[in-house]
């Protein structure tokens, strides 16, 4: 369980997360939901310890985050962020193999290849494994470096905004793997999302953030509801029942 | 593929150490031709892996192609060191210029100023590696400054000791300290060496290296100071020669296409090493003595660097 304890972090003087407290539980999809600028982000960069909180702890199932060998965390928790750009002539598979590195150190084993062409064909990228990146597409680039993460296999995997650059067929087949991994293997995802509606059909949890604080948290079906989402978005949001599924339409 | 380039820069470096070994032999001074020609190639090697290990662990570390060490500012701390000493103690400074405690002391005083920058900006807890190498340029340029001022008011054949050591050169290397040196920098090479599968993965950027649990930070911090050593000491034996590693570094990157610092690390100081000995054939058969090597590595550099510069401009 990650339980995040009154986390600030000041950017100079403009505070961009205040006394945020937070608990994700395990084997679930926990969506973090909320306008730009609103912190969610950085709270996911915190969490993950790529950046250092100015107050406040992070416990990951019971230890403090910041306490932990660097290298022992990459083997429990993965991040992948928005940007990513890499200068250097990476082909796909190459790219991948780096999420071994936590085990491997830098030398492969036969078990961490088969680990790597795993997760290439999860994100449906054999074909493409000797490409160079910068011979990929946005989307492509953007499954290869999911791939790395997946490689990384660790129990709690967060994403930055991963259906950035993917089309809809990729997005819902992103989605739908993460889902996978949630019920098959039990891993804890931690989202940071835009697209509300997929917020609303593939998590369990949502949290909402706004101006640096939570504004709302629950399961899915008590935060998709029209005065909570208005609350955070200031916009008019109607919410529809259609197959089963809670669809917000806002336009 | 990798290990075919490879296996040609060796050849390469090989076959240009054999030339070097036995141009125009005399037989009659053979023996003393052999001695002081194995000195300078010893010397040159050991310049050119310093030079090229630390500048390709440098760029790794500010994550930037287009610098080298000397932005650290070492080398004008050298220059300054040598300039103070000629002026005050005057013509007798020959006698300590070539003194072995001379050198230790040089080296002290660089790896002093890069220690004294890291206590300022490291350790107060985030990493400031630009501010560092900002702070570093321009403490450079002061020293630099202060080196000119000392040389404009001190007697003209006294600036001649000076001008000799603002270029590197193997003609003169002191036999005494080569294997101090050489002890100092293999065993800082091979420290460095250890890291080089943090360095590919540091490669990909901060953000994914610390995900991959690689202690960023400190291994930055850790690589300053070794670099810093490495630079000093390669300094102190021949002097300053400061786009050899941008040259090579960046040869080493294009030539290989990689980002596995296996090969990087190995190929940049074999092409250090092809640099330095072309440099000082073309010196000694060529030019016969009149040009300082570091000239020519300069002119070549230099031109290589417009060359960068356009190239990564067309990028954008």
């Amino acid at each position: 369980m990650i339980v995040a304890e009154k986390l600030s972090k000041f950017f100079g003087s403009k505070k961009v997360i205040q006394d945020v407290s937070v608990e994700v539980k395990r084997g679930a999809i926990t969506s973090f939901i909320g306008p730009n600028g609103a912190g969610k982000s950085t709270l996911l960069s915190m969490v993950s310890r790529l950046l250092k909180q100015d107050d406040g702890i992070v416990y990951l199932d019971g230890k403090d985050v910041h306490k932990q060998k660097s290298k022992d965390l990459a083997k429990t928790i993965a991040i992948l962020r928005q940007s990513n750009v890499v200068q250097m002539r990476l082909t796909v598979r190459e790219l991948v193999s780096f999420g071994r590195f936590p085990y491997s150190s830098g030398r492969l084993t036969a078990e961490d290849e088969q680990k790597v062409s795993e997760a290439i064909a999860y994100v449906n990228l054999e074909e493409l494994e000797d490409k160079y990146l910068n011979e990929l597409s946005g989307g492509q680039k953007q499954r290869a470096f999911i791939a790395m993460v997946l490689a990384q296999d660790t129990e709690y995997i967060l994403l930055d905004e991963p259906l950035n650059n993917l089309d809809m067929k990729h997005a819902v087949q992103m989605m739908k793997l993460l889902r996978k991994l949630v019920e098959d293997f039990g891993k804890t995802i931690l989202l940071v999302i835009h697209d509300i509606n997929f917020a609303s059909v593939y998590s369990d949890r949502i949290v909402a953030m706004k101006d640096g604080q939570i504004v709302a948290e629950g399961p899915t079906e008590d935060i998709i509801q029209s005065d909570v989402l208005k609350s955070i978005y200031d916009l008019d949001i109607d919410v529809h029942n259609i197959s089963c599924n809670r669809i917000c339409v806002y336009f | 593929m990798l290990k075919r380039k490879i296996i040609l820069l060796i050849l390469i470096a090989l076959g240009l150490a054999g030339l070097y070994l036995f141009i125009h032999m005399n037989l009659q001074a053979m023996e003393y031709l052999l001695r002081t020609r194995l000195e300078k190639i010893l010397a040159m090697f050991l310049c050119a892996v310093s030079i090229g290990v630390s500048t390709v662990v440098f760029q790794t570390i500010t994550q930037n192609r287009i610098l080298t060490p000397s932005i650290m500012g070492l080398d004008s701390v050298y220059m300054f060191i040598q300039t103070i000493v000629v002026f005050l103690f005057g013509s007798g400074t020959f006698v300590i210029l070539q003194s072995d405690a001379y050198f230790f002391v040089t080296i002290l005083l660089m790896v002093g100023f890069a220690f004294g920058l890291y206590q300022l900006l490291f350790r107060r807890g985030e990493n400031k590696l630009f501010l560092l190498l900002l702070v570093g340029l321009v403490l450079g340029t002061f020293f630099s400054s202060l080196s000119s001022f000392m040389q404009m008011i001190i007697d003209p054949n006294e600036f001649l000791l000076i001008q000799d050591s603002m270029f590197a050169s193997f003609t003169d290397v002191n036999t005494d300290l080569l294997l101090v040196s050489a002890v100092i920098i293999i065993a800082l090479c091979i420290y460095i060496f250890r890291y080089r599968h943090y360095f590919d993965v540091m490669s990909i950027g901060r953000d994914h290296a610390v995900n991959l649990g690689v202690p960023y930070e400190k291994i930055v911090k850790r690589m300053f100071l070794v670099i810093a050593v490495l630079v000093a000491v390669s300094t102190a034996l021949v002097g300053p020669i400061t786009f050899l590693g941008l040259l090579t570094a960046n040869l080493a990157r294009e030539f290989l296409q990689t980002f596995r610092h296996t090969y990087l690390l190995i190929a940049a100081s074999l092409l250090s090493v092809i640099a330095l000995l072309g440099g000082q054939l073309i010196v000694e058969r060529i030019f016969s003595f009149s040009t300082p090597i570091s000239v020519i590595i300069n002119f070549v550099g230099g031109i290589y660097f417009i060359y960068l510069l356009v190239k990564e401009s067309k990028k954008i």
